[in-house]
């Protein structure tokens, strides 16, 4: 049964948001691309949480509930709002074809910098939906929580991720001195 | 070259998504295929390499204090009063606890006396002598104990009653001689227990069913009775009123 959290002890924001801090700073900065842009974002986060927390239906997912805000802000600000001009393009990309190779083994060898490297050039849609699956270990469902899309988006879309990924690594890796 | 129908169940097999028959299903045909092995291998360990990678940016120690002080000063007020539920909670859980361990002492304790007699009752009976002194009359059996016990009882007088007094022998129980009685009843053995009363004995009450004993217990003059057979709770009830009611 969904309780509203009014008629918990109070201290339960804190003991549910504070353990979030350090995901959603890295969250924020992966976004924003940028330490005092991700700092703003994650102050505005928890400022949203603490007014919007009386809203916060117990039962539904917390973590889900503090990234989709930490998103949403993100993309209102003036940041956010130019990445989503390029998403657009971004987002209907064509991927160049990425089957899986023998080549892939060179991704093993990619260095932590260069994987780094490929996830900034990626377009936020397909960074964030990554960092979501890979970094938070979201399920598809918390995924589609926060991204608010539906479950057969978020696989269709972590897929293309995945798949642009993999290209701007094998680029790198092949010809880049971001390589081994 | 990765079979097609299999490549695109291979990213929610990867991330853990798949429902259990599929996932078995996918499991069996990597068992098979050594390029849809070779796909799902470099999958994973692009997986890794984003889990890895991705980890990239931590809070700077000035933020993390600003924000945990400002979180923290948001509600100052509602976290005092938590605390005292939280203690109330937490004394009343003590209370509780000291509670059951106090029954469950006492359980114990009556468990064990409990168990002790109906042993010393069984063992009576099953002995050769059960009695060292064989008579039906009271006038008989009590004087008997006379400068074997340091105390001494009254006996009921059981002619005319369905009981009959069998005889008497001193027992021990915790480490202090008392009297045990035997009757009869319908060819059943009940046992009588006199003992002084230290208050620290805690014994039980009424039938045990599952044990198919009877038993009954009270204290009277400063001495505590115990009354234990195999027959039925009324029966014992019957005895120990017999009992209750001497002298």
């Amino acid at each position: 049964m969904e309780v509203p959290y009014d008629r918990l002890p109070s201290a339960t924001f804190e003991d549910l948001a504070l353990p979030l801090f350090d995901q959603l700073y890295n969250f924020a900065h992966w976004l924003t691309q940028d330490a005092s842009e991700a700092e703003d974002l994650v102050q505005e986060t928890y400022a949203k949480a603490l007014r919007g927390f009386s809203g916060f239906q117990v039962g539904t997912n917390f973590r889900a509930w503090m990234f989709r805000i930490l998103r949403n802000s993100f993309l209102t600000s003036r940041t956010g709002l130019k990445s989503t001009v390029a998403l657009a393009d971004d987002a209907d990309e064509t991927i160049p074809s990425a089957e899986p190779t023998p080549e892939d083994s060179l991704i093993a060898q990619a260095n932590r910098e260069s994987v780094r490297h490929a996830l900034r050039e990626l377009s936020v849609p397909f960074r964030e939906v990554l960092l979501l699956c890979e970094v938070e270990e979201m399920s598809y469902e918390e995924i589609s929580q926060t991204l608010t899309i539906p479950i057969g988006t978020v696989m269709s879309r972590l897929s293309r991720a995945r798949k642009a990924l993999r290209v701007r690594l094998q680029a790198k890796l092949q010809g880049g001195p971001d390589g081994v | 070259m990765a079979c097609e129908s299999w490549s695109s169940k291979l990213d929610a097999y990867v991330d853990g998504e798949l429902a259990s028959p599929e996932a078995s299903a996918v499991a069996e045909h990597l068992r098979q295929c050594a390029a849809c092995t070779a796909d799902a291998l470099g999958r994973t360990q692009l997986k890794r390499s984003i889990a890895i990678a991705g980890k990239a940016y931590a809070p700077s120690a000035e933020f993390r204090s600003k924000m945990m002080q400002s979180i923290n000063s948001k509600s100052p007020r509602k976290r005092l009063w938590l605390w005292r539920p939280l203690m109330a909670t937490a004394g009343l859980l003590i209370a509780l606890a000291a509670l059951f361990l106090y029954w469950n002492q006492r359980n114990t304790e009556r468990t064990r006396a409990y168990s002790e007699l109906t042993d010393l009752h069984v063992a009576t009976l099953a002995s050769t002598t059960p009695v060292d002194v064989i008579s039906t009359d009271r006038h008989t059996v009590k004087p008997w104990f006379q400068g074997k016990l340091p105390f001494t009882f009254d006996l009921p007088e059981v002619q005319g009653t369905e009981f009959t007094l069998v005889g008497g022998r001193v027992a021990y129980f915790e480490q202090s001689p008392g009297a045990h009685l035997i009757y009869q009843l319908r060819k059943h053995e009940i046992s009588v227990f006199i003992f002084q009363d230290r208050g620290t004995m805690s014994f039980p009450s009424g039938a045990r069913p599952e044990l198919s004993f009877s038993s009954e217990s009270w204290v009277k003059n400063g001495l505590r009775y115990f009354v234990v057979g195999d027959v039925s709770a009324h029966d014992i009830e019957a005895l120990s009123q017999l009992l209750q009611g001497a002298g």
